[in-house]
Formats: C-alpha cells, structure tokens, sequence
C-alpha cells in the first residue's frame, strides 16, 4: 500500500515537472491566458461539487420529512407527495443554476474568445 | 457542438433551406411537436362518441387526469384556464422526451424555447390578475401593511421577474445536462448501450419537469386570481 502511495507522488510531481518544462518555454501572455483556463475548469468543477452537496443534503432532508409525514398519515399521501415534488424542484434548481453556470464557464465564457486569441489555439 | 444526424435538418437542407436549418434546429423541431399536436388532436377530436375508441379513451383519460388535478390545486375558477395549463404541460413533455428518440432533439434543450414558455406565463398570469381585479392588481404588489409598500414594491417586482429567469434556467438545465450526459455516455460505450439506463431516469425527469412547470404555472395564475392579504 505504502509502494502504491509513494508511486503515486512520484508520478504526481514527474508530470508537474514536466508541464513546468512546457510551461517556462512558452511567453508569459500565453502563461497567463492558460492560467485562465485552469481556473475556469477548476471553478466549474468545484462549482458544480458544491452545489451537489448542498442539494443532496437539502433534498435528503425534504424527502425524510415527507416520509415520516406519510408514515403518520398515510391518508394525506397525495398532498405530500404533490409538496414535496414542488419543494424537490425548487431545491435542485439551485443545483441546476450552478449547472448552468459551469455550461457558460465551459462553452459559452464571453472572454473565453480573446483569451483564446491570446493564447494562440 | 455539432449535432448528430438530425433528420429534419437534412429535410430542409434538401429543399434549400439549409443554413436556417443547422442555425435553429430547435425552432423546427418546436414546429414538428406543435405539428403533432394538431395532427394528433384533430384525429382524437374529429368522431367523438359516446362509446369512446382507442384514442378517444386515451385523450378523455390524459385530460380528465390534468383537469382534475388542476381543480384540485387551483378551486373551481382555476377550470378556465385549463386549456393554457395543459398545452403548457403537453408540450413541455412531448418536447422534453423528443429528444431520446434517435436522430431528433429537444427544443427545450435551448434556452430560447424554455423563455418563450416561461414568458407566455409570466404574461398570463398578470393578463388574469389584471382581468380580475382591474387597478386594485396593484394591492399584490404592495404588501400586507401598507406603509411598508415602497419597500416591498422593488422587491415584489424582482421576484415576479425572478419567477421567469427560475422558470426558464430550470427546465434549459434539466434538459440540456440530461442531454450532454446521454451524449457523453454514448460517446464514452456507446456500443455497450451504456446510454440505456440513464434514459430510463431521462423520462422520469422529463416528466417532472413538465409536471413542475405546469404546476408552477398553476400556482401563479392561482396566485393572481386570489385576493391580496
């Protein structure tokens, strides 16, 4: 196990030192437009990560509600059934906005043309 | 992103329409859906009997369905706009699951076809509030208290327009991530029918979100018929 960690690290810090090597022969525009790009997909996915949490929590939260209502009384199914989807929909919009986002970061970033210009691709 | 083979794009590029084709596909195929719904409804409507046949049955049970349910969240007044509520429904769904079907897609997969429902409402929902209570609309705005109405004014107005922005983003983004993943699962095995489970869970999520939409519709348009507290 300690083997697999330490050649984990080792392939870790080769590819690190490699992109370095790329990185130092190219002109520091392109560095900084790159960066840009790191940290575009670095917020989208971590974004998107968040926002997961969050709305699994909350909709674990809404769903056990709903369940032990039912379980009380089951003769008001239909009504709890029909809250808690709007409530469902509600909350995972949240997630869906943070979709969105991450879809604009990654597809349709109004900067992303001049940036790329920059960078040369 | 390019598109798959869409087989309405290849139509239209054959009688020369091509460019407006590859440019708005999800407008051609918004048209095939509304198409279907008149083809369809004439079909269902032109014989209608008393001892109802196949389709008759089917539609007679889709509406009483929708109508009863909409009695049931919106009172007796909420039958009127029933005919609003249901194309909304019908149409969300039909566009929402058009796009599993291979070589078409879903117009709700753009954002300007989830907009265009979502303003249809929004403006409905003020024509009734309007129809209902003439200048008086004004008092839904306002508050409860009404010293406190410049306050809540700005912020009534923000969140009836937010109601238009949640409206559209939520079905474009249920739709459109359902979308990418089917398509990045196919690309990833598709040979293994990779894609197959996940579009089992797409018509179940297609269904809510038109079930949430038109709901959400009904409670507006309800909203707007109700007295101000």
């Amino acid at each position: 196990m300690k083997k697999l960690t330490v050649t984990a690290l080792l392939t870790a810090l080769f590819v690190l030192a490699l992109t370095a090597v790329a990185m130092a022969a190219e002109t520091e525009v392109q560095v900084a437009g790159l960066k840009v790009f790191y940290g575009i997909v670095i917020a989208a996915g971590f974004g998107i990560a968040l926002a997961a949490v969050g709305t699994g929590l909350a909709q674990g939260m809404a769903i056990k509600g709903a369940v032990e209502g039912t379980a009380r009384n089951p003769e008001a199914s239909g009504k709890i059934t029909v809250t808690m989807i709007i409530g469902l929909a509600m909350i995972e919009s949240l997630c869906i906005y943070a979709l969105v986002v991450a879809l604009i970061l990654l597809y349709a970033y109004p900067m992303s043309g001049p940036i790329q210009k920059l960078v040369g691709m | 992103m390019e598109h798959p083979l869409l087989f309405l794009s290849l139509l239209f590029e054959s009688i020369g329409l091509g460019s407006f084709a590859h440019h708005y596909p999800h407008v051609l195929y918004s048209w095939l859906v509304v198409l279907l719904f008149i083809i369809v409804g004439r079909l269902a409507g032109r014989n209608v009997s008393f001892i109802p046949g196949k389709l008759q049955n089917l539609f007679e049970a889709v509406i009483d369905a929708i109508e009863s349910f909409q009695v049931d969240m919106m009172g007796e007044e909420g039958r009127r706009y029933f005919p609003l509520i249901a194309t909304i429904g019908l149409y969300v769904f039909v566009c929402n699951v058009l796009g599993l079907v291979p070589g078409l897609l879903s117009p709700t997969a753009n954002i300007n076809t989830t907009l265009s429902v979502a303003l249809v409402t929004f403006f409905a929902t003020h024509y009734v509030g309007i129809k209902y209570h003439g200048v008086k609309y004004v008092k839904h705005f306002m508050g409860s208290f009404l010293p406190l109405a410049p306050l809540m004014l700005p912020i009534e107005i923000i969140s009836h327009l937010s109601r238009v922005l949640s409206l559209t983003l939520r079905l474009f983004g249920n739709i459109m991530g359902e979308d990418l993943v089917l398509a990045i699962l196919l690309a990833l095995a598709g040979k293994f029918f990779a894609p197959l489970p996940m579009m089992f869970l797409a018509i179940f999520t297609s269904f809510v979100q038109a079930f949430v939409f038109s709901l959400l519709a009904m409670l507006y348009i309800a909203g707007s018929i109700h007295e101000a507290h």
